[in-house]
């Protein structure tokens, strides 16, 4: 199997600070914004930048959420069996809020979509942005595009993106997966 | 991580794996969360069709079983035999077989007759969930039973010691809870008059005990069954005043334990027979409990059986 490095420890920290800044330079206040982390792969993602912005805003508490789509995906009994869910963490109301909805990677959008109606069980938000750490654009299977990008990538059907983190995997790195290679 | 039963439809607690209740719980434990936010429902189920199919009276558990159906956006048929064909006279088949005719892809059935769940499962394509059948198996009762004594434990069942109290003999619940608190590593012991234990019950691996303050001091958690008057065709209690003096859970008998123990009951309960109110009521009765976590239960089975394709 063929590897290759996207993104080495340093340059994802450099990412996700570019990331922190991007968004502070769009809304300068945190005030009124939710962060929401896609379960399962996302989570550790939008904790990072949660943790990112935390700091530089330490006198606000930014609420921080872990959504789980599977029970709104469009590809149920069309698998050979439904995925098993994660939980949902998320203890308060995103009625009139700012979400910024955060996952690792955008592929087809299908996850993004299902997001969208599993988040609307928490209310109905003022606006949503959508905060991505790799964004594979050559494959979207519907309209969705990410506001904030970390990296793009044009991958192949048959490659696989590896995101991982140091909690996880002892380093942070994004990596490139051939999974056809021998 | 994919999940699939390695059943196609749920039957009774002896054909589900470890691995099977795992997941059901887990699942279970997701939906949960979801009935808690404050929009309740997901389309999962959104294509499929349930019906109901009570031959049995029943209150909780059909209103559960529809209030799953529909928080998973299943389209749903109530059907029960008193105010049907059945009283005049169609058969159990040809019954399910016109509902299929008309393109239904679960049946959710309570019925009578032990066994009759198994019956039907050898002859209709649908998907089959038994809702109680006779005195044999109540699966999704023992599911949310364990369930919620779980949740009590914060995850774990093993090496606890659950006692079922009551009427044993007529009980579906208390058979399918059984098999299911053994294959989750509890011990178990029943409790109750001779004559309302079947006389083979040590071969299933379970204590008997005839002393309700005896079983009380040994047990963890308690589950109180309730007189099944309707089951009744022989006198095996002198009356219920008699039965409630041996074996009614009141707050004496809990005082004197110097212990704090769940108490659980399927419904309905007969207040001031097998249990008083003021236990019924009080803060260790997980009674309400059970009921909130039948509908995730009913919920991660429903959608766990129709999530295979072609199912």
């Amino acid at each position: 199997m063929e590897r290759r490095e996207l993104l080495d420890t340093s340059k994802l920290s450099l990412t996700l600070n570019r990331l922190c800044s991007q968004l502070e330079e769009t809304y300068g206040n945190f005030d009124n914004t939710v962060i929401l982390g896609l379960q399962p792969r996302g989570v550790r993602f939008a904790k990072r930048i949660h943790n990112l912005l935390q700091n530089l805003h330490p006198t606000i508490e930014i609420p921080f959420g872990e959504l789980d789509v599977t029970f709104f995906r469009d590809d149920f009994r069309r698998n050979e069996a439904p995925l098993v869910a994660s939980e949902n963490r998320i203890n308060f109301l995103l009625e009139k809020k700012r979400v910024i909805l955060a996952d690792d990677v955008l592929y087809t959008g299908r996850t993004i979509r299902a997001a969208m109606d599993a988040m609307l069980s928490f209310g109905r938000p003022a606006e949503v942005r959508l905060l991505i750490l790799v964004d594979r654009s050559r494959k979207r299977e519907l309209p969705v595009q990410a506001d904030f990008a970390g990296i793009k990538v044009d991958t192949l059907d048959n490659e696989k993106v590896l995101v991982e983190w140091a909690e996880q995997f002892g380093r942070d790195s994004i990596r490139i997966e051939n999974r056809t290679t021998k | 991580m994919k999940g699939r039963l390695s059943v196609k439809h749920l039957l009774g607690i002896k054909d589900l794996s470890s691995e099977d209740l795992e997941l059901i719980f887990k699942t279970a434990d997701n939906f949960k969360s979801i009935l808690n936010a404050p929009i309740k429902k997901v389309p999962s189920l959104r294509d499929i069709t349930i019906v109901n199919l009570f031959f049995e009276n029943s209150t909780r558990t059909r209103v559960s079983f529809e209030l799953a159906e529909k928080r998973l956006s299943a389209d749903v048929i109530n059907f029960s035999s008193s105010s049907s064909s059945v009283s005049k006279g169609e058969t159990l088949l040809d019954t399910v077989n016109n509902l299929l005719a008309m393109k239904v892809d679960m049946v959710v059935m309570r019925h009578p007759a032990p066994g009759a769940c198994q019956f039907l499962s050898k002859h209709i394509p649908a998907i089959l969930v038994n809702a109680g059948d006779g005195t044999h198996e109540h699966p999704t009762q023992a599911l949310l039973d364990a369930f919620t004594l779980r949740h009590y434990w914060n995850g774990q069942l093993e090496g606890k010691k659950i006692a079922i109290v009551g009427d044993i003999r007529h009980s579906r619940v208390a058979f399918s809870d059984l098999l299911l608190f053994k294959k989750l590593g509890a011990s178990v012991r029943v409790c109750g008059p001779g004559t309302l234990i079947p006389p083979d019950m040590q071969s299933t691996g379970c204590e008997v005990s005839y002393d309700l303050d005896d079983t009380l001091d040994w047990c963890d958690a308690v589950i109180m069954l309730r007189i099944q008057l309707e089951r009744q065709e022989t006198a095996y209690i002198p009356s219920l005043r008699d039965y409630s003096i041996g074996y009614s859970l009141t707050l004496d008998r809990l005082n004197k334990l110097g212990k704090s123990i769940p108490i659980l009951h399927p419904g309905p309960i007969n207040r001031g027979v097998e249990i008083t109110s003021e236990v019924a009521d009080s803060s260790q009765s997980l009674i309400l409990n059970q009921v909130e976590n039948g509908v995730a239960i009913r919920m991660a089975v429903l959608y766990l059986l129709a999530g295979v394709p072609g199912s």
